[in-house]
């Protein structure tokens, strides 16, 4: 049976219809087009699809889009500037190489985000254990956690 | 995934009506539920979402038992500044599930009522002599975890909070599955003075259990040394590709003692 949900996703009122059992990542891909929140595993174990759902860095793949009802969503859509100025935590992962194939990129990006918003100044190994949930098959995480730490610094100097 | 009916209910009544239809299922944070539904484990006919019973979540303490609501997400339980000051080896136990993803939208109420024989909280609920408080009344622990994914909840029985006893000191030692983070062997280890220590043990079995030979050896001298020579049978405890029962038998010993060294400190 089709029902109706309606989130805010990127700062925009957003709803559709679809079927009750629709994944959140389903609907953020394939309703909203919204296609840089990846599906890797589809078990909740890759973090590819990683979003951030009021305030919190969760996987969409392991919610249902009614799960989210009234909720405020954040896509990898939607962190850079207005004017495509990347956020300062994109702009770490491109300057220290925090990704080869980029499949992992925005799931690793979210997480980080919500992460640092958290904990502005983490040692290595804390952004070594945040990265549980987020799995890279090219780079061996090393310059994903230079990257990190970059980028939390650089956001704690932009408040 | 199979179709189901979806229910958002706004009361604690109008869900465990719903919940007590035949093929029902209570979704929580989904954490487990909607992966075992993706991969056709669980067909429920109706999903009853909890997310909007915002009375669910909470925590409060009075001193003595540290309450918490059943819709408490893990990583709130970790954050809490008062889970921290009663009880502070629940909130690394709970620091400790899956990954922060998982931690955001996995729960408290949810994690006990799918009793998986993996699971982190069951230790804790059971070591922390802990009441079970649903719409219906209380479960004592004692008689709650009633084996693999069985607990003693009936059909539209839900949690709504989990009271924990504040021991003197506690901690929770695990070895986990580097891949799923689940345990392979958990123990949570629990002091309440005078005598009475209670050793819980998740991972190892099929359902989370007492070590009453760890308890009482503990409750005679609690000292890492009272535990390190007992050792455990591996009869009846879980053998899969990830570890042998002899090798979680092992464990079982190895986890207590740190656990021990951790509440001494």
């Amino acid at each position: 049976m089709a029902v109706r949900v309606s989130m805010k996703v990127n700062g925009k009122a957003v709803s559709g219809e679809m079927e009750e059992r629709t994944l959140l990542v389903t609907f953020i891909r394939e309703h909203l087009r919204l296609t840089g929140t990846h599906v890797g595993c589809d078990t909740a174990q890759c973090g590819a699809c990683t979003v951030i759902m009021n305030g919190r860095a969760v996987k969409s793949c392991s919610i249902l889009a009614m799960q989210a009802e009234g909720a405020d969503i954040t896509t990898i859509e939607g962190v850079a500037a207005p004017d495509g100025t990347l956020h300062p935590m994109q702009a770490a992962f491109k300057e220290h190489h925090g990704l080869q194939c980029g499949f992992c990129t925005p799931g690793m990006v979210m997480n980080a985000i919500d992460f640092a918003r958290r904990n502005p100044n983490p040692t290595e190994q804390e952004i070594r254990e945040a990265l549980e949930g987020n799995l890279c098959r090219c780079t061996g995480y090393h310059n994903i956690v230079k990257s990190i730490a970059a980028g939390a610094r650089a956001m704690a100097a932009a408040k | 995934m199979r179709a189901f009916q979806y229910h958002r209910p706004a009361s604690l009544a109008e869900a465990a009506a719903l919940a007590a239809r035949p093929e029902a299922k209570l979704l929580a944070g989904g954490q487990s539920l909607v992966q075992a539904m993706k991969l056709r484990l669980a067909s429920p006919s109706d999903v009853v979402d909890l997310g909007a019973l915002k009375d669910l979540a909470g925590i409060k303490t009075d001193g003595r038992t540290l309450t918490i609501g059943a819709m408490t997400r893990h990583a709130e339980v970790a954050e809490s500044a008062e889970v921290k000051k009663a009880i502070p080896a629940l909130a690394q136990l709970a620091g400790m599930i899956g990954d922060r993803q998982v931690r955001a939208m996995g729960t408290l109420g949810g994690s006990i009522a799918n009793n998986d024989p993996a699971a982190d909280y069951p230790a804790a609920v059971l070591a922390l002599d802990a009441v079970i408080h649903t719409n219906k009344g209380r479960h004592d622990v004692g008689t709650f975890f009633k084996g693999l994914y069985e607990t003693a909840l009936a059909p539209g029985e839900i949690i709504t909070a989990v009271e924990f006893r504040i021991p003197q000191r506690a901690a929770y030692m695990k070895f986990k599955n580097p891949a799923s983070r689940f345990a392979i062997v958990g123990v949570f280890v629990a002091d309440f003075g005078g005598g009475n220590v209670r050793v819980a043990v998740t991972g190892a079995g099929p359902c989370v259990f007492r070590q009453t030979e760890m308890e009482k050896a503990l409750a005679a001298k609690f000292d890492p040394a009272s535990v390190a020579s007992i050792k455990v049978s591996p009869a009846g405890l879980n053998s899969d590709l990830h570890a042998s029962a002899e090798y979680r038998a092992h464990l079982v010993t190895v986890m207590a003692k740190r656990a021990v060294e951790a509440a001494l400190k």
